[in-house]
């Protein structure tokens, strides 16, 4: 190994560091063995195990070697079920292979691992553990995956930390070869996948020395191959198989022994010592926890406080969990243990106890019937769960389970953690309980906001503080759940000894904060230790800032002797022609400040990183950072803190008393960053939660919102149409509605052939617009006097934020526009529509919502959606507050998510249901016909879903429907027990009576990847579902990884040099049925024309698919010019517009060509990409190969749909005559359509 | 008479011994290896590469950098969304590489030609073509003045520090090549070569934006040159090539489209005459024809050379030393009127 002498000169106080030291988080410390003992990989974007796929295929395109010289074949594939598939078929080849995933990626993985166990078949897959989908979606880490996999019959090996995470890796690939049990190796996500450390590297001869070259050999031996042939993979009957199965057990027998040694012959190599289970505490303890994981860096600092006391208390921590070492275990325990704790990081409900729980009394039960049994006395055991989502598991936490134990009467199940006052399960714990740091270590704590460069600011100090002062290290850092305006908080630790406290920075000596507005909305004071320094970014100098403080903020400056420092960092970011990024100005302070090591030193240091971040990229970045780097110190300045007691004054926007409440007594809190304080009983048990809160979340993000000037509009809509925000509204209203307008609220006369004496509006929400300028983007109205100035146009924000608040409040009591005064097949009349999605947390300038936005106008309040996990399900069900919202009447849109392969299904599965419920309803009512009146009942039966084929019959199908809810609540109320009962049936199903419109969506990673198998499926079904296919043509919610929607010749995560292949044409996939309305659209390019299609395809009585061109902050593009993209994307023929009508009559053309031929080259539109253009910097040749391709694409497909265009419909039933009769008294007939 | 193959075209242009006084100008012809190919092998005697762009480069790679950044450390599933790219391929390293690759592919000198807007760009991009092989520098002052508070001596200022500056830093010849619109240009002219240019290119054609008044946007628009722009050089260069004598180079450039033109660029003194739109309209084959026409001009009127021909009708040497002076108008004038217009003294 090479080495290095790190000389030391800190206030850390690190001795001299021989090692060759590296920092980096748990990923790429997994990831960098796996890569270098792989030949195939693998590989699925999941969060958070992409990392370690991303870092893989990084490393591939670099041209990095595995230990054996050769670069390991790097495959991305449509799914973990695919990823798992063909790790199977590789090792079944004797090719060393593995993967990486996480959550609901490795139960995909299930059904092959089964097999490749039960071929006893060497494999690692490496996991980033992860909470499972199952009443909400979390992204965070707990062991519910790991757990399902138990029983795969794959070893399990648990690390505890990221250096654990890198020699853990080693030890499972050396461990599988020779034992032919395959190993899943996990460690916790985020809080150890995420987590930068300092760890001890492995070399490459340290791996080599722990492979058994033997066992490699036999391997390969075993592979598949003609020249000595076999067949695997038998069907057996009931005479064998059971045999078989068993035959395996002297492997499994063998793998504690073989992983022990292995982890000695590391320990031998390194000095780093494991155990299969390892014992910590006081060699008399009475009292322990056992538990595998982060969390036993929490729970050791709470025994090492506890026996420093003197208390008899320790910590067993599991290793190998399966096969499970018993005997290790209870050889490792204490004699004189009494009590026992296990704690699981998992819930599998309606168990006796978790996994881990019942291991572990099993194991004990057995050592007690033992001949000479292993205790004098059966230790008692009770179990509980912790950390599951990442939920903090803390010293203090383990404290109360070591005090659980002392009870007399302790909860034999319990939870840590939260506050269950539903069940009572869980334990009280102390929060001032904090065992005291070690010496000299420093902890810092940052509030930024994602734009600012905070979080990547600090990653590098982490890396500066290694590098330089050999000081052990650990950066986590927590993010929004927002995408836009987002909030970083980055937890920083340096100190001599290592850190494995696994919990965030709670006593911090150092708080930045980035974003003089945090301070409004975040205690960010609260972490501070008394007289820690704080440093605050903010346009106010010393004198002034005082005055500009909320009054709490004060308070604790003063209560806590805080050292107050202010920095104009913006100023000097601009000086320097750096935007908003503040981050190296920020960074240069901290140094400064926290006395971690010689301002000078670091400044070079952080200007070195800046040369090697950019620098590969030019100058100008560079010198532009050296600028707001050498501007930073002059400008930093003390502010004296008054004396004067401060008045209080609260952090935080109250919410409205109006809100319902649960919104104020759950989301308030959740919202203001309590969402720890909330009891059991506050959260609802299904995970339904109430749709359109996103209204009460003001966060005031936006330094320019867009004003109205209505002498210039021309009513188009198309500002409100593509407001990724649905910030910015357009209301048509009787001018009596202007009633008590505050002044200075704008409208023009209305213009429209259809509406006359009405009034129009634009209005901006300014605490929610992110100013993303979109929407003066597109405007088309320029003054004739100036044409700079159009009918919107960005002003600052501060400067009209108060009076823009008063009109907003205003607009939105004037009543919505009747429905059905205004035709909505235009632009301008579905703009005038209210959008039941609104305020998400997507990106500033998002190119899917607007689609979201506009289906929401239309149908939004009929609207049943399945949305596939992704970007869409996210900003569209992320908590605190989410969008899909309600009408005055309480109708929207209702949203479910269930998985991310599943969506198609789901969705027929919702349309299967309604059409269960409408026949039942039917049914029912043709029951009580004479009950509710024969009329009534005909009328409403009459109109069925073809029947209601116009929004006016929909409304009026309410109206007899609401008539009829009436009547059967009277007749549920009556005294005919036969009638009471049939209306009791009916009431909740008259719903279903009055047309639906589903709708399937998601992204394209679902829909041309992991969900097209069920896509194709239900496209082929006939059903009357609708899907809109949000295409931005990468994994977008997971990092910009490539797709099969991916265009040649982008450059994309897991397609660095560019993708290859062209991108599948998913519209020709659903045409080819015949049956299926398909039509490709763009916002940016034919807003009618994406208004009409979204129009015919919830029309059309069948399948519908709509794939939208969706522009992306992952096409490296200035997202305020998004629509202008799109625009430019079908110029060029990159994303032609066309329409699929089936129904069209006879001899029709069904196939509606929609844009121009294309008037720009390809080459002209990429090279407005970063996608593209980055491409023909990295790799030039290849991207003007492939840009010759990808153009030849765009012209042969052009081609294609020209001739299609003049296609004549011969085959009359070709449309959804063609679906089956399905049962469904709704079903639709082509032959009615086309009358 | 000697035909036309004997005449000896070489001329010598920055110090460079050229085989043709047919350059080819900075154009999309040059910006391919091809292209510079092509045109060597049809007969010029040097090639200028496209101007390197110093605005180009810093937006490129602040576009690139503020795009490969957004939106990365926001979210917890996606903290970037761009690979990383170890290696990266910047406008200057491009042009760099077509400068490599030009030199190797030509046996004719390459001229780099650079465009920047601060004295920091000018000087580090300077040195870098000269490392990469520049057999000289032509230093492209594009300067548009609207700022009110500067006058025009501040403006020849800057400009002179800019030269300097380049001109400081590299070893290679270099070019200037100035717009028409200096209030003093014999004074200006001299003033640059001292400040260390070893030539002038005159002169640099503007593009003039336009308007779109479909959507009453400002757009760029290239128009390619015609014959006559070439008497605005010409004049210019008549008027230097005496005043300055016979040690800087001249370059006439603008309105170059035929043998003959290429005659009266040299006839009134310049080294060289450059090409860029008859080769974007004809094709790099065009030389060709123009120098056969040159030579042939030469060989009918028993010129051996082109250095007989350079300078023979300047200020100093043609027989109406006013001409190129403001009588010259009327003498045009005249030539565009149906009337016999005499001069007539005091009238201006």
């Amino acid at each position: 190994m090479a080495r290095k002498e790190v000389e030391n000169s800190t206030s850390l106080g690190v001795s001299v560091d021989v090692r060759q030291w590296v920092c980096v988080d748990g990923n790429e410390a997994a990831a960098r063995v796996a890569y270098a003992l792989s030949e195939v990989i693998a590989i699925y974007p999941i969060t958070p195990a992409s990392p370690m796929g991303e870092f893989a295929d990084d490393w591939a395109t670099a041209g990095k070697q595995n230990l054996w010289g050769q670069v390991p074949d790097v495959i991305e594939m449509q799914s973990e079920a695919g990823a798992a598939g063909t790790l199977h078929g590789a090792l079944q080849k004797g090719a060393l292979a593995t993967t990486f995933t996480a959550s609901q990626g490795l139960l995909l993985m299930v059904p092959n691992m089964f097999k490749i166990a039960g071929e006893l078949t060497p494999a690692v897959v490496h996991v980033a553990a992860r909470t499972l989908a199952t009443h909400a979606l979390s992204i965070f880490g707990d062991h519910s995956d790991v757990m399902h996999a138990r029983s795969t019959g794959w070893a399990m090996l648990a690390a505890n930390s990221v250096q654990e995470a890198h020699d853990f890796a080693l030890v499972a690939h050396a461990a599988t070869l020779k034992t032919r049990v395959p190993f899943l190796h996990f460690f916790d996500g985020f809080r150890t996948s995420h987590e930068l450390a300092k760890i001890a590297p492995l070399a490459a001869e340290d791996m080599a020395a722990l492979i058994d070259l033997d066992a490699l050999v036999e391997f390969r031996l075993r592979g598949m191959n003609p020249d000595a042939p076999d067949v695997r993979g038998t069907a057996q009957n009931p005479d064998v198989y059971f045999q078989g199965r068993e035959a395996s057990n002297p492997y499994y027998s063998a793998v504690p022994g073989i992983v022990q040694a292995t982890m000695d012959a590391l320990a031998e190599r390194t000095g780093r010592s494991y155990s299969l289970v390892e014992y910590h505490g006081a060699p008399d303890a009475e009292r322990v926890i056992v538990m595998m994981g982060s969390g036993v860096g929490a729970a050791r600092e709470a025994v090492d406080n506890l026996v420093q006391a003197g208390e008899r208390v320790g910590l067993l921590t599991v290793r190998l969990y399966r096969p499970f070492p018993a005997q290790q275990l209870v050889s490792a325990l204490p004699p004189s243990v009494r009590s026992i704790a296990v704690l699981d990081r998992t819930k599998e409900p309606g168990a006796i106890g978790e996994p881990l729980y019942l291991d572990v009394r099993a194991a004990l039960d057995e050592a007690m019937d033992d001949p000479e049994p292993a205790f004098g006395q059966s230790p008692r055991v009770i179990g509980g769960r912790y950390g599951l989502s990442s939920k903090e598991f803390t010293p203090a936490m383990a404290k109360a389970v070591l005090d659980e134990l002392s009870a007399e009467r302790p909860k034999r199940h319990f939870t840590v953690g939260i506050f269950d006052d539903v069940t009572s399960l869980s334990l009280a714990w102390d929060r001032d309980f904090r065992p005291p740091r070690a010496a000299g270590e420093v902890q810092a704590v940052f509030f930024g906001l994602g734009s600012d460069g905070t979080v990547g600011a600090n990653k590098n100090s982490v890396k500066i503080i290694v590098d330089e002062t050999g000081a052990f290290v650990q950066g986590y850092f927590v993010y929004d759940s927002k995408k836009s305006g987002a909030m970083t908080v980055s937890h920083l630790r340096f100190g001599p000894q290592p850190i494995n406290s696994t919990y965030l920075v709670n006593d911090a000596d150092f708080v930045a904060c980035h974003h003089f507005d945090l301070l409004n909305r975040v205690d960010v004071l609260d972490l501070a230790k008394d007289g820690a320094t704080f440093l605050l970014n903010s346009t106010y100098g010393p004198e002034k800032i005082w005055d500009q403080l909320p009054g709490d903020v004060r308070r604790q400056l003063q209560d806590k002797h805080i050292n107050f420092w202010v920095i104009d960092g913006d100023r000097i970011a601009h000086e320097a022609q750096l935007g908003n990024r503040i981050n190296t100005v920020m960074q240069t302070c901290f140094f400064a400040l926290s006395e971690v090591m010689a301002s000078d030193r670091a400044i070079a240091q952080i200007k070195a990183a800046v040369t090697k971040a950019y620098g590969k990229r030019g100058h100008t970045i560079v010198e532009r950072n050296f600028a707001a780097i050498d501007g930073a110190l002059a400008n930093l300045a003390r502010v004296e803190i008054p004396s004067v007691r401060a008045e209080a004054g609260p952090i935080g926007t109250p919410i409205p008393g109006s809100a319902p409440d649960f919104v104020r007594r759950v989301t308030s809190v959740i919202m203001a960053g309590k969402g720890d304080l909330l009891p059991v009983s506050a959260l609802p048990a299904d995970g339904r939660f109430p749709s359109a809160t996103t209204r009460f979340e003001k966060r005031g993000i936006a330094a320019e919102i867009p004003l109205w000037d209505p002498d210039i509009c021309i009513d188009c809509g198309k500002c409100a149409s593509v407001c990724p925000h649905a910030t910015i509204r357009m209301k048509v209203f009787a001018p009596e509605a202007l009633a008590g307008a505050p002044g200075g609220f704008l409208s023009k006369p209305f213009r429209s052939k259809d509406l006359t004496g009405h009034l129009l509006t634009i209005q901006v929400d300014p605490d929610d617009c992110t100013g993303c300028g979109v929407c003066v983007d597109v405007c088309p109205a320029k003054s004739k006097t100036e044409v700079k100035h159009k009918s919107i146009n960005m002003e600052p924000a501060p400067l009209h934020r108060d009076r823009e608040r008063e009109h907003w409040d205003f607009f939105e009591s004037i009543p919505e526009l009747d429905r059905s005064l205004l035709p909505h097949d235009s632009v301008k009349g579905a703009q005038v529509l209210q959008p039941l999605f609104e305020f998400s947390g997507a990106c500033s300038g998002c190119g899917e919502t607007p689609y979201l936005k506009l289906a929401s106008q239309l149908f939004g309040d009929r609207m049943l959606v399945a949305n596939a996990t992704g970007c869409s399900s996210i900003y569209g069900g992320n908590l605190p507050t989410t969008p899909w919202s309600q009408n005055a009447e309480g109708r929207g849109p209702a949203w479910g998510n269930s998985l991310f392969e599943d969506n198609a299904e789901f969705g027929l599965g919702i349309r299967l249901g309604l059409e269960a419920q409408q026949r039942r309803a039917r049914l029912l009512l043709l029951s009580l016909a004479a009950s509710v009146g024969a009329d009534l009942a005909a009328s409403v039966l009459e109109a069925d879903e073809t029947g209601q084929d116009e929004e006016e019959a929909i409304f009026a199908q309410r109206a007899r429907v609401a008539e009829l809810d009436e009547q059967l609540r009277q007749l549920a109320a009556g005294s005919d027990g036969a009638v009471a009962s049939l209306a009791r049936q009916l009431i909740p199903l008259t719903g279903a009576l009055v047309r639906k419109s589903v709708w399937i969506i998601g992204g394209d990673g679902w829909a041309y990847d992991i969900g097209f198998g069920g896509l194709d499926h239900v496209l082929s079904s006939g059903r009357n579902v609708n899907i809109l296919v949000l295409d931005t043509e990468v994994y977008s919610n997971t990092g910009g990884q490539a797709s099969k929607a991916t265009q040649r010749g982008a450059m994309a995560k897991f397609a660095a040099a560019g993708k290859e292949s062209a991108k599948k044409d998913l519209g020709a996939v659903a045409r080819a049925y015949g049956n299926v309305y398909v039509a490709q659209i763009s916002m940016g390019a034919n807003d009618l024309q994406a208004t009409k299609a979204l129009l015919e395809a919830e029309a059309y009585p069948g399948t519908s698919l709509v794939i939208a061109y969706s522009t992306c902050i992952a096409h490296g593009i200035d997202m305020s010019k998004s629509m202008s993209h799109q625009k430019d994307a079908v110029q060029s023929g990159y994303w032609p517009l066309y329409r699929f009508h089936p129904s069209d009559a006879a001899a029709g053309h069904p196939f509606k060509l929609d844009s121009k031929t294309p008037t720009v080259s390809l080459a002209d539109f990429t090279a407005t990409e970063a996608r593209y253009a980055t491409l023909a910097r990295t790799h030039p040749e290849q991207a003007a190969r492939l840009a010759t391709l990808a153009q030849a694409d765009v012209t042969e497909r052009w081609r294609y749909y020209e001739q299609l265009a003049a296609m004549q419909r011969t085959v009359p039933g070709a449309g959804a005559d063609a679906e089956p009769e399905v049962g469904s008294d709704a079903g639709y007939r082509y032959d009615e359509e086309v009358k | 008479m000697a035909g036309p193959g004997a005449v000896d075209l070489t001329t010598t242009y920055l110090g460079l011994r050229l085989s043709s006084p047919i350059v080819a100008s900075a154009s999309p012809v040059t910006r391919e290896v091809d292209g510079s190919k092509a045109l060597a092998d049809a007969g010029v005697g040097a090639i200028v590469l496209p101007s390197l762009f110093e605005e180009e480069i810093v937006a490129e790679e602040v576009g690139l950098a503020f795009a490969l950044e957004a939106g990365s450390e926001h979210f917890a599933e996606a903290l970037d969304y761009f690979p990383d790219t170890p290696t990266f391929s910047t406008a200057a390293d491009r042009y760099l590489e077509l400068l490599e690759q030009t030199k190797k592919a030509v046996d004719v000198p390459v001229i780099a030609s650079l465009n920047a807007s601060s004295i920091g760009g000018w000087s580090r991009y300077a040195k870098l073509l000269a490392d990469a092989g520049a057999d000289a520098l032509e230093l492209n002052v594009y300067r548009v003045p609207t700022d009110p508070e500067l006058n025009a001596a501040q403006v020849e200022q800057i400009d002179l520090a800019l030269v300097s500056s380049v001109c400081a830093g590299v070893s290679l010849p270099v070019a200037v090549k100035l717009s028409p619109y200096y209030s003093s240009m014999a004074s200006f002219a001299a003033r640059v070569l001292a400040a260390g240019a070893a030539g002038l290119v005159l002169f640099n054609r503007f593009y003039q934006p336009d308007l779109d008044l479909d959507t009453m946007d400002v757009v760029p628009r290239v128009e390619l040159s015609r014959s006559w722009e070439l008497r605005l050089p010409m004049r210019w260069i008549a008027i230097l090539r005496p005043q300055l004598g016979a040690g800087p180079s001249l370059a006439a450039t603008s309105g170059i489209h035929t043998g003959t033109d290429v005659v009266k660029a040299l006839a009134v003194g310049a080294d060289v005459a450059m090409m860029t739109s008859a080769i974007l309209r004809s094709g790099p084959a065009h030389v060709i024809a123009v120098e056969s026409e040159l030579r042939r001009w030469l060989s009918d009127r028993e010129y051996i050379s082109v250095s007989e021909l350079r300078g023979s009708v300047s200020q100093a040497t043609s027989d109406d030393a006013g001409a190129f002076e403001r009588a010259n108008y009327l003498k045009t004038l005249h030539s565009w009127t149906t009337v016999d217009l005499n001069p007539v003294p005091g009238l201006d």
